[in-house]
């Protein structure tokens, strides 16, 4: 029913390649055996010599692939996908103080960017003020430094907030940063519903992978819900959370287990929410997602097609979505960062190609491209403008843009899809036995197939089971050449001196009594299981810093400890 | 390197002034008993016999270190000195180990009245737990009040080493399906405080009765020294319960020590390691001998000529062996 | 004295730790692993750890090697002040090794510091395993007791 290919037809295909194995491939395997006896894609599936038809048993077009912007959305989930408007070149950036990161932005938005992408410094990213001693030395290092509203509003200080989308990379302390946005929006007399962006706001994946947690997993998914569910309701244009597997990825998970993860976080996230009342198709449109783009360029774009295949059956028949926005998979895309080298590290420019070629025939709405220096350190000007141009030949020059999800319809691809996809499921189903993603992450399965895969990959290098260019095959000794690759400078210990001097100034000038009730009241709506928002806003209002937040919720949630798990 | 006592001495004195560095190194000298000149030994436990000995015990992951690492401020509240001796077993294979505990106890770095370190399960037989009452002798001399000392499980190396313990905390946590069951696993009867930890847990509170319950009837703890073992319910992620704990464990540290126990549990580790110390060194004994006549005995036993007879050589040989041997 | 060959030399003991507050912990995770596997004794502390704690964990321990992984760009700053306290401590023979994301200028810096080696993404498992337990040996034939 509905087979693409004409059970005759397959019959005589089969015959045909066993003749063909048996009568033609042993004879040239005698004269050149093959380059290994064990082909696998990175997942470790195995890849057979050739594919044909007969791979694609029961191929079914309409029920597998159907036509973009229709459902599943192998294709894609628009109609007209790059034809009408080219993937989102999101270029992820930031370093130092909100002085430098405001002229960086403005520079941007004279050039005609509106989508607007900061990264946050570690102590940020952690909850952790500038002038706490864990966050000496690394204040502005990889992101910029956003301890309290004033901060904000230097960074956003000339830039019209109801012009720009901002998205923010920030985890556990999502609620204070989006205060502070939210906070500075206002003051700027933007509406609410005028204020459009981004949190990553995805807290499994920090315990599987990211490792920027701060509360345990049962209060840090509370959290997380409360953003969502605030932001639903207030900010209709905000995009709450960016449901990730890149860092699954980069921490050594197989594309399986990264595809798998993801969207088992998804279907944890979607049934928490459906359990606080809230309707499906009320936020499931504003769900949001972001993947890796690996070395194993095949493997990646099946990835990318199976995944839209998958959530778009888990939001229709498990969870009864009715909007076909429901059913989108909507994703973000970065190069991967894990497989760039400080040997030879000119090279990663060409890795950066490949992997955003396998993004593009993937399908993705918005991509980020490594610099061929992160080995080292923050890219430098000129290695992100390589980055930048890089995406800009993929989608001017090379022409694969102008036709919709042109690896469909390759047997070794639409087998690859499947491939993928059933593997994928086998872990959701797992997972789903063991009561959820919540309930895996705490009982450390993810997070232990995540370090079991990373050492096997790491052995099959040692072992010379897989290739990395200038690692352990084509082995230079250039170490004066890496010298000579430029890289970003800045005055760090004066931004950090600045940003603690900023903060103390903060701490010295607020109404102190109206601060500390704000805290007050913020630790008994935690300690009642409201939800933390309107209270975080409010605290951030009364100029209590992020590290003041973020403590007064340790109190009440705990502070997470990693067991120990290799 | 070797071992001479004049220089151990000077360790021995500047760790008791409070340098870390010598306490570190003279731990891994106690490591390994086998290897120290005897007086010495005798020197460092003319020192000890005041400590604390605290075993923490229970089934893996219930929270032990975190509950050692959550106590610890509590107990130093209290003016003591704190050591930490935390157990992890070894690779079979490859011999390696990696030692976990550590990761929850790192909130102590800046205070010279607590001193932590890890052991691994050692080779040998009994090694382990030579290795452990070698370093309360140690940690003892050096003033440390409180001991802790954290095992898993159930094995003869723990059994030793809960014999050196004044006070023994058995950990377990809701969850573990039926909760007595679990505890059944050989800590049933040795506990003199049964703490359930996690009890932020959602069926805390049915774990929590199900012990009570099991302790009224009498199923559950140590009753030989005349005191009524206790449970608390306590959380070490949110630190609840902590304080009520230190109060339970101060008690029964003050109980034995009025009927004149603690003074006999020191006895008692000095006289399992004298065994375990003995047994090791019949071990060694052992093998030394029978690898000298191995290939003689071959013959023999392929040739099923006195099999039982010559292990009783080679025992008597050893033995007679052992007055050559060290440590002298 | 000399101990009878048959009881087994102690395993050598590494602190495998990460400083600062980022959380790539891949690599350390994987090469406390591969220590492990080649027999060593791993004491892994994991992510977001002061200087100040590498050092008294080093002490306590006392460690034959420390080896610390840091991606967050800061490793002068903590290296720095990791070496200050080893020699505070009495514990600066112990020798140090650096792991992560790295700029080469930063090699010859942290080398003047006194770490022993670095290893930049892409290093090999057998060559850090093999210069860990060099350092280690030497360490164990050097050491002294005062
Ligand atoms: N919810 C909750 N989790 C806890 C509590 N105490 C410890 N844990 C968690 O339980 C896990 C194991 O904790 P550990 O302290 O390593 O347990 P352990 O008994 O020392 O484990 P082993 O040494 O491996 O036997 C960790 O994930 C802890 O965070 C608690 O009070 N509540
Ligand atoms: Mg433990």
């Amino acid at each position: 029913m509905g087979e693409l290919y004409n059970k005759d037809e397959v019959e005589k295909i089969r015959k045909h390649i066993d003749k063909w194995e048996s009568d033609v491939v042993p004879q040239w395997l005698k004269r050149v055996p093959e380059r290994s006896n064990n082909f696998t894609t990175l997942s470790g599936i195995p890849i057979k010599r050739v594919y044909t038809p007969a791979d694609l048993n029961n191929f079914d077009y309409e029920e597998k692939l159907g036509l973009p912007g229709e459902y599943p959305f192998t294709r894609g989930i628009h109609a007209t996908m790059y034809r009408a408007r080219l993937w989102t070149m999101r270029m992820f950036s930031g370093y130092g103080g909100p002085e430098e990161t405001n002229r960086r932005l403005k520079f941007l938005i004279e050039h005609g960017e509106t989508g607007l992408s900061l990264a946050f410094d570690y102590p940020t990213l952690v909850g952790v003020d500038p002038d706490d001693p864990m966050a000496e030395g690394e204040v502005g290092i990889v992101g910029v430094s956003v301890p309290t509203v004033v901060d904000m509003e230097v960074v956003f200080n000339g830039i019209d907030m109801g012009s720009v989308t901002t998205n923010m990379t920030i985890n556990p302390p999502a609620p204070v940063l989006l205060s502070f946005y939210v906070a500075v929006a206002e003051k700027q007399g933007v509406p609410y519903n005028k204020i459009g962006g981004t949190t990553q706001n995805d807290p499994l994946k920090e315990f599987i992978a990211q490792k920027s947690y701060v509360f345990p997993p049962e209060p840090a998914v509370k959290v997380a819900m409360d953003l969502i569910e605030w932001s639903v309701k207030n900010l209709p244009l905000w995009n709450p959370i960016s449901i990730s597997g890149y860092h699954i990825r980069e921490a050594g998970a197989t594309a399986v287990q990264e595809l798998a993860f993801t969207l088992a976080d998804g279907i944890e996230y979607v049934r928490q929410l459906k359990a606080r009342g809230l309707d499906v198709d009320e936020f499931a449109p504003r769900l949001s997602f972001f993947f890796d783009a690996h070395i194993n360029f095949f493997e990646e774009t099946a990835k990318f097609r199976a995944a839209r295949r998958m959530w778009a059956k888990i939001m229709r028949d498990w969870f009864g979505a009715k909007k076909p926005r429901s059913w989108w998979l909507r994703f973000h895309t970065q190069t991967a960062g894990v497989s760039l080298t400080a040997q030879q590290p000119w090279n990663n420019i060409v890795r950066t190609a490949i992997e955003a070629l396998a993004a593009v025939l993937g399908g993705t709405q918005s991509l980020h491209t490594n610099s061929f220096d992160e080995p080292f350190r923050v890219p430098s000007e000129f290695a992100a403008k390589i980055a930048l141009r890089t995406q800009q030949i993929i989608a001017y020059e090379t022409g694969v843009a102008d036709t919709i999800d042109p690896l469909a319809g390759s047997y070794y691809v639409e087998w690859l899809t499947d491939q993928i996809e059933e593997e994928a499921w086998k872990y959701i189903d797992r997972i789903e036995r063991m009561g959820g993603m919540l309930e895996a992450v705490k009982k450390g399965f993810p997070q232990r197939e995540v370090a079991d895969a990373a050492y096997r990959f790491q052995k099959d290098v040692e072992d010379g089971r897989r290739f990395i260019v200038g690692v352990n095959i084509f082995v230079e000794n250039e170490v004066e050449d890496i010298r000579k690759v430029p890289l970003l400078e800045f005055d760090q210990k004066g931004i950090e001196e600045r940003q603690r001097k900023r903060i103390a100034q903060v701490r010295s000038s607020r109404d102190q009594q109206r601060w500390s009730r704000a805290l007050d009241e913020l630790r008994k709506a935690a300690e009642r299981g409201d939800n933390i928002m309107p209270y975080v806003l409010q605290a951030v209002k009364a100029y209590a810093t992020l590290g003041e937040i973020m403590n007064t919720l340790k109190e009440v949630y705990g502070t997470y400890v990693e067991p120990p798990i290799y | 390197m070797s071992l001479n006592n004049s220089e151990l001495a000077v360790l021995l004195d500047k760790a008791r002034r409070g340098d870390l560095r010598a306490t570190g190194k003279l731990l891994t000298i106690m490591e390994d008993p086998y290897r120290l000149p005897p007086e010495f030994f005798d020197m460092v436990a003319s020192q000890a016999g005041r400590a604390h000995v605290i075993g923490v015990t229970g089934i893996p992951g219930a929270g032990k270190s975190t509950l050692i690492s959550r106590l610890i401020p509590e107990l130093r509240r209290r003016g003591a000195r704190v050591a930490v001796i935390a157990i992890d077993p070894t690779s079979p294979i490859s011999g390696g180990a990696l030692l976990g505990d550590r990761l929850r106890m790192q909130d102590h770095a800046m205070d010279p009245g607590v001193f932590i370190r890890s052991v691994s399960t050692r080779g040998l037989k009994g090694g382990l737990s030579l290795a452990a009452l070698s370093m309360i002798e140690l940690f003892d001399a050096l003033g440390y009040e409180k001991i802790l000392v954290e095992t898993v499980g159930v094995g003869q190396a723990e059994v030793d080493i809960m014999s050196a313990a004044h006070t023994i905390l058995v950990v377990t946590m809701p969850g573990v399906g039926d909760d007595v069951q679990a505890l059944k696993a050989g800590v049933m009867e040795i506990g003199d405080i049964y703490v359930l930890n996690k009890s932020d847990l959602p069926d805390a509170q049915k774990a929590y009765e199900y012990l009570s319950f099991a302790l009224d009837k009498g199923e559950l703890g140590s009753y030989d020294s005349g005191w009524t073992p206790k449970l608390f319910k306590v959380s070490a992620v949110m630190g609840q319960g902590m304080a009520e704990l230190a109060d339970a464990i101060d008690e029964h540290a003050s109980y034995i020590r009025s009927i004149g126990l603690a003074r006999l549990k020191v006895a008692s580790r000095r006289l399992t390691l004298i065994r375990l110390m003995s047994e090791r060194m019949l071990t060694v004994a052992v093998e030394e001998e029978f690898k000298r006549v191995k290939a003689e005995l071959e013959a023999k036993a392929l040739k099923a000529k006195g099999i039982l007879a010559e292990a009783s050589e080679v025992a008597r040989r050893a033995c007679k062996n052992l007055d050559n041997l060290p440590p002298t | 004295m000399s101990s009878p060959q048959y009881i087994e030399e102690r395993p050598f003991k590494v602190i495998v730790a990460k400083i600062g507050l980022d959380g790539h912990d891949r690599g350390a995770k994987v090469i406390a692993r591969a220590l492990k596997d080649a027999g060593f004794e791993v004491v892994y502390t994991g992510i977001r750890q002061t200087p100040e704690q590498v050092a008294r964990a080093a002490v306590e321990e006392d460690a034959d090697v420390i080896g610390i992984s840091i991606l967050s760009g800061a490793h002068i700053h903590h290296i720095q002040r990791l070496m200050e306290k080893l020699k505070e401590m009495g514990a600066d023979d112990i020798p140090v090794v650096v792991g992560g994301t790295i700029p080469v200028i930063d090699v010859d810096k942290l080398k003047e510091l006194g770490v022993k080696d670095v290893f930049l993404p892409g290093e090999s498992l057998r060559r850090i395993t093999d210069v860990i337990r060099t350092l280690a040996e030497e360490r164990r034939r050097k050491v002294r007791l005062l």
